[in-house]
């Protein structure tokens, strides 16, 4: 398999990845965080794309930069955002918060340098002419259909999602 | 430059969940700590189509249902916060104690 995934890309999209990611988490104002965070979404579809994977990038910016994040900028049109800039941007906790995730950073620092040894060399060549067919084969297939009971459970969360949502949203509770 | 391997995606999968993680604890506005936790189920997904390039398209098959399960909880979570925002007109994260009394 001739390397499409050149080093060069994968610094460029996950520096692009991490950089937005930053600046979503650091500014007051939650429409620039959105804005943020669908660069850092759409950089993080390209990586799906150098790792072989065009149905999850699809799914990536469709669902995640089209759906979500719209939903996202919407409910801020009816939220009120006009005294952010003078009120505190960080809780009172963020000190013990910073220490957790450093403990945590620790841990999953541990955790890979650990696996490292343990991932297989070999890496099977996936089919990118027909990623789609392919998984559309494991969701709905026959006989190779594993993941359509756990499809059906999928659609009925969806449900009650939109049930729960419309609950919440509509009336006074 | 040394070849870029299954290792390099996993570390920007857990650095981008690392951030995320420090938005949620640290941030006030609630609005935030919802797209703080999409980032970090995001970045989950990274790490299973990165481990779908070692074991099959299966992991590829999960990152869509973690999509799934995203776009449901945003949905809930946005009208729990339009509930909130309408009995206490707020959207910050300490004040958020309706239950602690």
């Amino acid at each position: 398999m001739t390397a499409v995934a050149t080093p060069f890309f994968f610094y460029f999209l996950s520096g692009i990845a991490i950089l937005s990611a930053i600046v979503m988490i650091t500014k007051v104002n939650p429409v620039h965080s959105a804005l943020a965070l669908i660069v850092s979404l759409l950089a993080g579809a390209g990586l799906y794309l150098m790792l072989y994977a065009p149905f999850m990038a699809a799914v990536q910016i469709v669902l995640y930069a089209g759906g979500i994040l719209v939903m996202f900028l919407f409910v801020m049109m009816l939220v009120n955002i006009e005294d952010l800039y003078v009120e505190k941007m960080l809780n009172k906790q963020w000190k013990v918060g910073l220490a957790a995730t450093a403990m945590l950073a620790l841990l999953m620092l541990g955790g890979l340098l650990r696996g490292a040894k343990t991932l297989p060399q070999q890496v099977v060549n996936l089919p990118e002419q027909n990623n789609v067919q392919q998984i559309g084969l494991l969701l709905y297939g026959r006989d190779t259909g594993y993941y359509m009971f756990p499809f059906e459970i999928a659609s009925l969360l969806l449900l009650v999602a939109v049930v729960g949502a419309v609950v919440m949203a509509k009336r006074r509770v | 430059m040394l070849e870029i391997g299954i290792m390099h995606y996993l570390v920007v999968g857990g650095l981008l969940f690392l951030i995320g993680m420090v938005g949620v604890i640290t941030r006030r506005n609630v609005v935030i700590i919802f797209m703080s936790i999409e980032l970090m189920l995001s970045s989950v997904n990274l790490n299973l189509v990165a481990f779908s390039r070692l074991y099959g398209l299966h992991g590829q098959v999960f990152s869509l249902f973690i999509a799934a399960d995203a776009a449901a909880e945003a949905a809930v979570g946005l009208g729990i916060l339009i509930a909130f925002f309408r009995n206490r007109a707020t959207v910050n994260m300490d004040e958020v104690d309706l239950l602690k009394w």
